[in-house]
């Protein structure tokens, strides 16, 4: 015991400077052997208390460490490249519509962009950078506040992964080798700088997780004042992480599923009474289910409180929706209150992100129903949504004074102004809803035949009732075939500019897909009325924004040919991103994970899962294990196996997402490989220690070899793919005079 | 007694009320899809379907070949009179016996689970008397055969455990075996193997915590196991595309898809152009180039006397030199000539002076005789790739760029010779580095709406769209023009081998199967998972041309919705037990909570897999996808029932009550058996009202024909 002590702490020696402050260390290092030791010494022969001061003291030095060495990599170089990176466009011009308090349309929960704007405007940035597309200069706007701010938020994740690490392990060095893999990562660098959302998010999903574990381990004292504490910051986290990205439901989903094993073992222990477990129960439910909850509606709370003024998200919203946005025509809008005749309309489809009743210049492709004039559902304000309001007989009844109102039960033509084609339906079969009828645009300048009839029906209404504007909803059905104008909610391929299928439907039924309110309503003959338009409720705010967020995510499908990231590329770090510039002038920045980490981090997945199983099935034979060694298989088994259960959320759904995929949807997921790392190094070090133990060799600890080699391995990956995250200048890699020369080592890379 | 009397009874009745009318002589349905692909089995003809594996289609045309069926049938409309060398009965027997051999196969599976014959009677009676599994099994569909292996793969295993000794082992294997069908019917087939062998991991599970075993028994027991329940069916699935690509040995109607090599191993096609080709392109050879890629369809390079327009529609400008395209079909633009930049002449020399990994070659077109060219133009569909055009030099300012290095992806070593076929090759532009590569996207109509070409500059890695493979190669012989042009020897030189091995072929065939993206339609009658448990729609099997006599994919509704409440009673009383089960203090006995876990675990179970995958898939869904859930959860209500009965229940006026509704549901699905059967077996023909009394849900499609 005593020689293998000198000799690892002769090793030390020998490492790098980033290491070899813990030499001095003796009180830690000691610790993490007393957990370690192959040898089972009783740990009462150690004067504890003092150890454990000491120990303590020096884990304070070593976060204090990964957190300084965290902090000089991501704020390295942070203000370069000085101009839009990537995704910047969307999220710093999401950030600055929250400044300039505009109301917009994003298909994430708000909390991240909201953070970002936050940070902006307390550093002084004041909106006005117009965020057009990746590569325009910031000039003097003032960015590095909201980029400092997702730094700050991305160098807690090495501290955060080294604490829980520590936590599930008990063992110094596996903690130490999760935060380096993290500190030393390229990907996490560079993702961390610049002003996007992953930062933020992955810092929430560390947070939850670390917080989960010290909850955990308060188990023994349930009730107590830090039990509460981690219980609602693991709450609290579990909202950010969902209020950032909805990725955040896997990390919710990883704690759910500790929670509930946690409820099934508490149920299974029969000293507890029932009353203590409801209690339990009760308190879960409070912290990981309530509070989140709240929080999260807070947030959109917060959200629709600060976006008051009309922006360019107004049309994916209901006309009610709208009314509350300033700016907007329909706040505090006036226009005359009951349809007319000769009016000019638009019709919004009352389904949640219907679109507007919409026609264009196009017609239907060969194949594809009648060779007629489109008729789609569009999200977007466009003067291709007006429509004019005409009779059955086609003369609009020119005459002075003021005009007829619309009834229910009225028979009447819809114009397309623009195009002056009749809204029509045949018995054609839809394009994608083959079950009903298509919708054309039909005749010209108004004129048509019997299939341009439209029975207009107030939802609810009586013969001889009023078309209420905005109030009321319409539905309209076709005079000769019967079926009912319905809007499919699908997207129609490239010939119909991926707008929204409208259909004839013939099944009757009230869906809102069938309902339509009249939006706009322009008629200079008949006077403007103010009209109170019903506010929504909040609630109704928040389902409705949830709606047209799921849509836009699931509408958000890979173009044609276009390159696309699969699942499997991104653990063998096959292909990055390009952040910044393209060519050999250009300043290049390439988001890619450093090889030799991701592909360490892969081994060590495999050896832990090898590791996991034999000693599982060693367990259930029921091998006779020393206190020590039941120990340690508890620590492999349920510590790693939380992380490996984290690494397996976070990445296996992206297999059943029909969205886009991107490479930097892998950094969560990445975040839990890493630390399984430390557990899976720490079992790589078991073996060795095995080997050491086999063969005798006490001169030549292979022990402490190997760790010395992870290290070396780590910097010099580090110092060598450093360039990918700081930037690039000069020729490409495949050039030999280019400073990445050599380092191309697969063809798929692009830099 | 008991238990081989009743399934044979059982066997029978089913068997006679599937067979029944089975004759009658229209194409039904997606009898119209799989009928097609029966034809090319017996014609020999290679053809790719995304739809399944081979097995399931191999099944239909067995009975095809016992029938003696010549395959000459058009398959092109549903409702078309069958001609008279149709064999009807042969082709519809099959799927007819195996759904008539899933009854009994129910009733074993209640027996193995533990229940009494008499819920075993019961269930198979549920089996025989739902119409949709009736009306499945009378036409030449899958799904009757898949459900059958799924049974008999469930059987047999449930058997294995239940018995022990040698003949165990052999209900292992075959437990294997028809997994490994199921998975071959459809893929579907997977989840329930998955199933299958998630409970058997359990069970063994349980087997390494028995310590009075040795260890070397256990390792064997286990070894055993993985042998029977995963590798027999991973061989076994081999086994069916050898047998596959051996039957279809003739080249088909999807060529095309493949890859030269794969093309060429088909008799007739491609093989008989290749036949007898030089192998070693030499310089001076003519050669065809096909995208390795075929995204989005297969093409060769192409170019033709047409020139880029001056200025694209966008304002943006071309060289205004020759197009050079992709053109998915045979011409004889297609031919190119491999030139050595240093040398005039485009023969070849004798002895033939062959191309190397790394050669720098000129490609002359064979018509036109413009050089392939690229330079720095911006290309017309992707702006940010090279233009490729035809150059000739004409004294005009812009100087020739037309020297291509060839760069043999899949060589063996680094002075390797450019093969036929065989080589991938990029072709690499000399000056610019550029890589002649598919764009994928189509030229607009001034290119004749064929694929763009461009060179890519920014060139990462293994991209199958920059990759070109020679198809068709001669040598040429005649320095002329117009000789050039006439010159249709056939050449003879050594033969390509081009005997792919079977891994090649059966990785290539399954990797396209899996990835071949058809169109997204919707159907007239296709639905979605949720319309499914509450049965919310039909599917119009056939109608007679004349008459209101039709077929339809209904099923027995009281059957459904007991089997729904048999779902959620099962669920309410799984919950419950597993809690009083954790608290220590169950309700009933170990064992019968033991069987009634294990018996939901394979009903209830078996139900979840087939259904949950589909609210995964993108694909067009139907009605009958939900079969095989079905059938499982119909297994899963008699085990609720018999729980109840045994266990639950005390008194025995509760039981007596019990019973009483037992006997009458089944009382009501008998008569909701005999009220759907007229659009079961699709006789006797109803009139109108009668019809419109059958539409007992709304949303149900029930063709009323107007006279």
């Amino acid at each position: 015991m005593e020689s293998l002590y000198c000799t690892r702490h002769r090793a030390h020696r020998e490492i790098p400077p980033a290491r070899r402050r813990r030499g001095g260390c003796r009180g830690a290092d000691h610790h993490g052997e007393e957990r370690h030791a192959a040898t089972g010494r009783e740990s009462t022969a150690e004067p504890s208390s003092s150890i454990a001061s000491r120990g303590g003291r020096c884990r304070s030095r070593l976060v204090l460490l990964v957190s300084v060495l965290s902090l000089c990599t991501r704020f390295y170089r942070i203000l370069e490249p000085a101009h839009i990176c990537w995704d910047e466009t969307h999220f710093g011009k999401m950030g600055s519509y929250y400044i300039n308090r505009t109301f917009f349309f994003d298909v994430h929960p708000p909390l991240g962009k909201m953070l970002v704007g936050l940070a902006g405007h307390l550093s002084g940035y004041d909106g006005t950078f117009p965020f057009v597309k990746p590569g325009d200069g910031y000039e003097h706007h003032k960015y590095w506040g909201m980029r400092g701010f997702c730094a700050l938020l991305g160098s807690c994740l090495p501290p955060l992964a080294y604490l829980t690490v520590l936590e599930l392990s008990q063992s110094t060095p596996a903690a130490l080798v999760a935060a380096a893999a993290l500190v030393f990562d390229t990907g996490c660098i560079t993702i961390s700088q610049y002003i996007l959302l992953d930062p933020i998010l992955m810092f929430f999903i560390m947070a939850s997780v670390l917080s989960m574990v010290k909850f955990n381990l308060q188990a023994n004292r349930p009730f107590g004042a830090p039990w509460w504490l981690w219980l609602v910051l693991t709450g609290a986290n579990l909202a950010g992480a969902l209020g950032v990205k909805f990725v955040g439901l896997f990390v919710i989903l990883l704690v759910g599923l500790n929670t509930a094993g946690d409820l099934w073992r508490l149920l299974g222990n029969v000293d507890v009474p029932l009353v203590e477990f409801g209690k339990h129960l009760l308190a879960r439910v409070l912290g990981l289910i309530l509070l989140p909850l709240s929080l999260y509606i807070v947030i959109f709370a917060v959200h629709f409180a600060v976006l008051n003024k009309s922006g360019p998200g107004d049309g994916f919203f209901s006309s009610a929706f709208q009314s509350r946005l300033v700016g907007n025509n329909l706040h505090n809008a006036s226009m005359p209150e009951y349809l007319a005749y000769g009016s000019t309309i638009t019709l919004k489809n009352v389904r949640i992100a219907g679109g507007y009743l919409h026609s264009h210049w196009h017609l239907y492709p060969e194949g594809v129903g009648a060779r007629q004039q489109q008729v789609t559902a569009y999200l977007h304000k466009d003067y291709n949504n007006l429509w004019l309001v005409r009779r059955q007989r086609g003369e609009d009844g020119e005459r002075s004074g003021s005009p007829d109102l619309v009834r229910h039960g009225d028979v009447v033509r819809l114009k397309h102004k623009e195009t002056t084609r009749n809204l029509h339906s045949h018995l054609q079969e839809a394009p994608l809803t083959k079950k009903h009828l298509q919708v054309t645009g039909y005749g010209f300048n108004g004129t048509g035949d019997l299939n341009d009839l439209w029975q207009v029906e107030v939802c609810g209404g009586r013969p001889g009732d009023l078309v209420k504007v905005l109030r009321s909803k319409v539905r309209l059905v076709h005079r000769s075939t019967g079926c009912v104008l319905y809007s499919s909610g699908k997207t129609l391929p490239k010939w119909g500019w991926e707008q929204v299928e409208v259909t004839c439907s013939p099944y009757l039924k009230e869906t809102p897909s069938s309902q339509w309110n009249i939006e706009d309503h322009i008629n200079p003959r008949l006077p403007n009325i103010s009209l109170a338009v019903l506010k929504p409720s909040f609630l109704e705010i928040l389902l409705e924004s949830h709606i047209v967020m799921i849509r836009g995510n699931s509408g958000l499908k890979p173009k044609d040919h276009e390159a696309v990231s699969r699942p499997w590329h991104w653990p063998i770090n096959y292909q990055g991103l390009r952040f910044s510039g393209v060519n050999e002038t250009e300043y290049r920045v390439y988001l890619l994970g450093n090889p030799v980490i991701w592909w360490f981090n892969l081994l060590c997945i495999c050896l832990y899962v090898v590791m996991a199983t034999a000693v599982a099935v060693a367990l259930q034979r029921g091998v006779a294990l020393s206190r020590q060694g039941q120990e340690r298989c508890r620590v492999l088994l349920d510590g790693g196996g939380l992380l490996l259960l984290g690494w397996v959320l976070h990445y296996l759904p992206f297999y059943t997402m029909g969205r886009i995929l991107y490479y930097h949807h892998y950094f969560p997921a990445m975040l839990f490989n890493s630390m399984l790392t430390g557990p899976g190094c720490w079992g790589q070090s078991w073996l060795t220690r095995l080997c050491n133990v086999a063969w005798t060799l006490g001169t030549v600890p292979l022990d402490c070899f190997s760790r010395c080699c992870d290290s070396l391995f780590t910097l010099s990956s580090f110092y060598l793919f450093h360039p990918l995250s700081y930037g690039m200048r000069g020729p490409l890699a495949h050039d030999p005079t280019s400073p990445m020369a050599g380092l191309k080592w697969m063809d798929s890379w692009e830099f | 007694a008991v238990g081989t009397l009743v399934p044979t009874t059982v066997r029978y009745c089913t068997s006679a009320s599937l067979v029944y009318r089975t004759c009658f002589r229209s194409v039904s349905f997606d009898e119209l899809y799989y009928g097609q692909f029966v034809s090319l089995y017996v014609k020999r003809l290679f053809f790719i379907d995304d739809s399944g594996p081979p097995l399931g289609h191999m099944v239909l045309a067995l009975g095809a070949y016992l029938g003696g069926f010549d395959g000459n049938f058009v398959w092109n409309r549903i409702g078309a009179e069958y001609s008279s060398n149709v064999p009807v009965f042969s082709l519809r027997a099959i799927p007819a016996l195996a759904g008539a051999f899933c009854v009994p196969l129910g009733y074993q599976v209640m027996v193995e689970l533990g229940c009494s014959h008499l819920t075993a009677l019961g269930a198979a009676l549920l089996l025989l008397l739902e119409n949709a599994l009736i009306t499945q099994s009378r036409f030449m569909l899958l799904e009757s055969s898949l459900i059958f292996f799924l049974l008999l793969a469930v059987v047999s295993y449930l058997r294995f455990r239940n018995n022990s000794g040698v003949s165990c082992w052999g209900w292992l294997v075959l437990s294997g075996v028809s997994c490994a069908c199921a998975v071959g019917v459809k893929y579907m087939g997977l989840f329930t193997h998955l199933l299958l062998l998630s409970l058997a991991a359990v069970h063994t599970w349980r087997l390494i915590g028995d310590r009075t075993l040795g260890n070397m028994t256990v390792a064997v027991q286990v070894f055993a196991r993985c042998l029977a329940l995963v590798v027999l069916p991973v061989l076994l699935y081999l086994a069916f595309f050898f047998i596959h690509l051996n039957l279809l040995y003739r080249s088909g109607p999807h060529d095309q898809m493949m890859s030269s090599a794969f093309q060429a191993s088909l008799e007739g096609g491609l093989s008989r152009i290749t036949q007898g080709q030089p192998l070693e392109v030499a310089y001076g050879s003519q050669v065809t180039l096909r995208s390795v890629s075929s995204q989005p369809v297969p093409c060769w390079l192409h170019s033709h006397k047409a020139n880029y327009p001056i200025r694209y529609e966008n304002g943006r400008g071309s060289s205004h030199q020759q197009q050079v395209t992709c053109y998915p079909f045979k011409d004889v633009n297609n031919w190119w000539i491999v030139k050595d930049p240093g040398r005039q002449d485009l023969a070849v020399s004798s002895p033939p002076r062959t191309v190397k990994h790394g050669d720098i070659v000129q490609l002359l077109h064979g018509m036109t005789s413009r050089f392939l060219n690229t330079h720095d133009v911006a290309a017309p569909m992707s702006p940010h790739s090279q233009e490729v055009s035809g150059y000739i030099d004409f004294n005009v300012s812009m100087p020739a760029q037309n020297l291509w290095k060839v760069d043999i992806v899949n060589r063996e070593s680094d002075r390797a010779v450019w093969k036929t076929i065989v080589s991938e090759v990029r072709l690499v532009h000399v000056n610019t580095s550029a890589v002649l590569k598919l764009s994928g996207q189509s030229l607009p109509e001034w290119g004749f709406r064929q694929l763009e070409v461009v060179g890519d500059k920014l060139s990462k890695g293994y991209q199958p769209s920059g990759l070109w493979n020679v198809e068709e190669h001669r040598y040429g012989r005649s320095q002329e023009q117009k000789e050039r042009e006439l010159e249709l020897h056939s050449p003879t030189h050594i033969d390509v081998s081009h005997n792919l091995t079977f891994m090649a072929k059966f990785l290539e065939l399954q990797l396209k199967m899996l990835t071949m993206r058809n169109e997204e339609t919707e159907h007239k009658y296709s639905s979605s998972p949720l319309e499914w448990v509450t049965m919310d729609t039909n599917i119009v099997y056939w109608i007679h041309p004349s008459s209101n006599a039709q077929i339809h994919l209904i099923g027995n509704a009281v059957t459904w919705t007991l089997s729904n409440l048999g779902l959620v009673l099962f669920a309410v009383l799984f919950v419950w037990h597993l809690l009083r089960h954790q608290r220590r203090s169950l309700d009933v006995s170990k064992d019968a909570w033991r069987q009634f876990a294990e018996a939901g675990a394979v009903c209830g179970g078996g139900w979840l897999v087939n259904y949950l995958p589909f609210f995964m898939m993108e694909k067009t869904l139907f009605l009958y996808h939900y079969l095989p859930a079905l059938t499982f959860k119909i297994l899963l209500l008699p085990v609720v029932l018999e729980h109840l009965h045994t266990h639950i229940l005390r008194s025995p006026s509760q039981r007596r009550v019990l019973e009483g509704t037992v006997l009458a549901a089944l009382a009501a699905v008998y008569l909701c058996y005999r009220a759907l059967s007229p659009v079961t077996y699709g006789q006797p023909e109803l009139n109108s009202t009668q019809l419109a009394s059958l539409r007992w849900r709304e949303s149900w499609d029930i063709l009323l024909r107007r006279h």
